[in-house]
């Protein structure tokens, strides 16, 4: 019912030099309810750019967005997001933080607090509900936000490399907790990664896009989200399939990164 | 030169004393403490609290010992007071010589003091007398009770058996004697190495000022009005300038309009000193309290202004999208999140503010005015009452450090978050 679909989107910048950029070309999508799907692509590939036209920041030149059966035309409480670096609002406490979303509704505490304690104890802060913000870990902030976002009950989360800025352990844990979040709450979740490993993990549908411009490269389907919800992560990345992707998607991204440098060189010839 | 060479003299010495002495009984064992490279990394440069301590201390010192305080059991040499004396030779027209002695006395400028008691003596010069203020000169006619003048072509030949002719200068016992051009002598007793009370007086005089003033009060004011009124400009002009101030720079950070409109004005108005807008606001205001007001007002609103656009413009921008997405309004998202971001840096800016404000009514108040800090000092300065700008100025500096301290305290309690993200 909440399908999430993108439809021929466009997206051309003009610079002030007279030239133009084309960000995105012809971007076509449709996500189901409950989808979890994760964007890799080369640095310059626009899926910044995509998801800030799904979060409704940028308009884009050409195409539509639309959420059940509503055009996007600006950021909304439907569509959530969480950032690479967290983005909290460090003058309010853990849990004013998660609260956020519900208290600019105008909820009051008795109808939003069960709801948000109960995230708080879900993302592993119960304990740290009246702390700081800065006074947490990077891996903790994340949770912050991830909670944040969930509080407010979206229809889409839309993550921006949010694991991206956390050390290796952590993110692997982190990794496990959007899993365990994606099946517990059924919400349809779009995720931009640089590491090809987390989309193979957090992508029940992997999109690599490719760069100048940014266009869908191909599209692949995978087990690995449904294998991983509960289990131990690195048992699944020991699996045959999952070594034989990772190396797929690695060589075609850098066959697309080494077209790039020919074309750079060429023009630069 | 003296005090300079003691001063460096003292702040080697006293950091080898604390080198070698005091630090074997500070065990200290932290984490700064054990690191080995310190030159250069700033953060292991950690203000030695002995040698602040020593530092002003030592100011006190050199500032008692080289004034006479009586708080100071150490003072450098003061100026000769008492009675000496020292002969002068004269020289008849018809070369005949004569040697007379000079009876001087130098008393302390303010005390009363009497002549000496002398027998003229004989011979063609007689003896004189002078009374000298200590740290001043007398010029003596030494022949106006001889029996050859100099008009007569006599002239002095010798101060204590030295020959000297005009212009030359004689050492005498606790002075110097220059003869002047046209021959007569001029006496200065030796001055020592301690200011003169109208330079520079002795601490326990500027203290017991601070006494007098909070009493009695200095040009129809006490001291404690001064303050207050100075004090007063300065909240009430900062006031109104972050009044004014902060929603005009949170207009500017929000609204290209705003930002455009108002970019030419701030951009010029915030080179311009306050203290140049000195006298366009007398005119305009005369120097009243409206006038101090304003130009308190224009310097501390330019400075808020421009922090309050700076610290909209410092939101990340994805604090700003994180609270779209989470349903809030324009309003909300001024409240919630554009407010409290830009606090830290509005603090910045109302410390610079304050700084500048106290300076400036300082300064407004040197140019005219009927009461405050500044006026007191000036008028004071008038009438070389070297105390009293002395009490003034160390006021003006607590005050001013103090307010600093104030807004810091304000800033750790309300951003507590501020330097940590």
């Amino acid at each position: 019912m909440s399908t999430l679909s993108i439809e021929n989107i466009s997206m051309r910048f003009d610079l002030p030099n007279g030239t133009h950029v084309q960000a995105l070309q012809d971007v076509s999508l449709e996500l189901k309810t409950g989808e979890l799907m994760s964007v890799l692509g080369p640095s310059g590939c626009g899926k910044t750019t995509l998801l800030n036209i799904l979060a409704g920041f940028l308009a884009p030149t050409e195409g539509q967005i639309t959420l059940n059966d509503h055009r996007v035309t600006g950021p909304d409480a439907e569509r959530g997001m969480v950032f690479q670096q967290g983005a909290l609002f460090e003058w309010m406490s853990v849990r004013e933080n998660v609260s956020f979303g519900p208290r600019m509704k105008g909820q009051r505490e008795a109808e939003f607090g069960g709801n948000v304690d109960h995230l708080l104890e879900v993302v592993g802060l119960k304990d740290f509900k009246e702390k700081a913000v800065y006074e947490l870990s990077g891996g903790m902030q994340q949770r912050v936000a991830l909670a944040r976002c969930l509080a407010n009950d979206p229809d889409v989360i839309l993550m921006d490399e949010p694991l991206g800025a956390l050390d290796a352990l952590t993110r692997e844990k982190m990794q496990g907790l959007v899993l365990k979040l994606w099946k517990e709450t059924g919400k349809t979740i779009v995720l931009i990664t640089h590491s090809v490993e987390e989309a193979l993990l957090l992508g029940e549908r992997l999109l690599v896009m490719a760069p100048r411009p940014g266009r869908i490269h191909k599209e692949y389907r995978l087990p690995f989200a449904e294998m991983g919800v509960g289990q131990d992560l690195r048992e699944v990345k020991k699996h045959p399939d999952f070594g034989a992707k990772r190396e797929e998607i690695l060589s075609m991204i850098w066959d697309m990164e080494e077209e790039i440098m020919g074309r750079t060189e060429e023009a630069e010839a | 030169m003296t005090i300079l060479i003691i001063y460096v003299a003292i702040f080697v010495g006293a950091f080898f004393a604390v080198r070698k002495g005091v630090s074997k009984f500070r065990q200290m064992n932290d984490y700064t403490s054990l690191k080995t490279v310190t030159f250069g990394d700033e953060s292991a440069v950690r203000p030695d609290r002995w040698a602040s301590v020593i530092s002003v201390v030592t100011i006190f010192l050199l500032w008692g010992a080289f004034t006479g305080s009586k708080w100071v059991p150490i003072h450098a040499p003061g100026p000769f007071i008492g009675d000496t004396e020292f002969v002068y030779t004269i020289e008849g027209p018809d070369g005949t010589r004569d040697d007379a002695t000079v009876y001087a006395r130098v008393f302390k400028v303010g005390e009363e003091v009497t002549d000496r008691e002398i027998e003229p003596g004989d011979g063609i010069a007689k003896n004189d007398v002078i009374t000298v203020g200590a740290w001043r000169s007398s010029l003596l006619l030494m022949d106006k009770n001889d029996e050859v003048t100099r008009k007569e072509g006599a002239k002095v030949v010798a101060i204590d058996g030295q020959p000297v002719g005009p212009g030359d200068t004689a050492k005498v016992a606790n002075g110097t004697v220059v003869i002047t051009a046209k021959g007569s002598l001029n006496f200065a007793p030796s001055k020592g190495m301690q200011m003169e009370p109208i330079w520079l007086p002795p601490p326990e005089s500027v203290v017991s000022r601070v006494a007098e003033i909070s009493e009695q009060g200095y040009q129809n004011f006490t001291l404690f009005e001064h303050l207050y009124w100075s004090l007063f400009r300065v909240i009430v002009g900062f006031a109104l300038g972050a009044l004014v101030g902060i929603p005009l720079g949170y207009a500017m950070g929000l609204s290209d309009w705003f930002r455009g409109w108002f970019d030419p004005i701030v951009e010029f108005m915030r080179p311009v000193p306050p203290l140049a807008l000195i006298p366009l606001v007398i005119i305009w205001a005369g120097i009243g309290e409206s006038g101090k007001i304003i130009l308190l007002f224009l310097a501390a609103l330019w400075i808020m202004t421009i922090s309050a656009r700076a610290g909209v413009s410092g939101v990340a921008i994805s604090k700003v999208h994180a609270a779209y997405s989470l349903g809030a309004s324009k309003w909300q998202l001024m409240r919630y999140v554009i407010v409290p971001n830009s606090l830290p840096e509005i603090f910045t800016g109302a410390r610079v503010a304050m700084g500048v404000c106290w300076g400036t009514v300082v300064a407004a108040e040197l140019v005219a005015a009927e009461k405050g800090a500044g006026m007191m000092i000036m008028v004071a300065s008038r009438f070389q009452l070297t105390d009293i700008v002395i009490m003034g100025i160390i006021l003006i500096g607590i005050i001013g450090y103090g307010i600093d301290i104030l807004m810091r305290k304000a800033e750790n309690w309300l951003v507590p978050w501020k330097g940590r993200v």
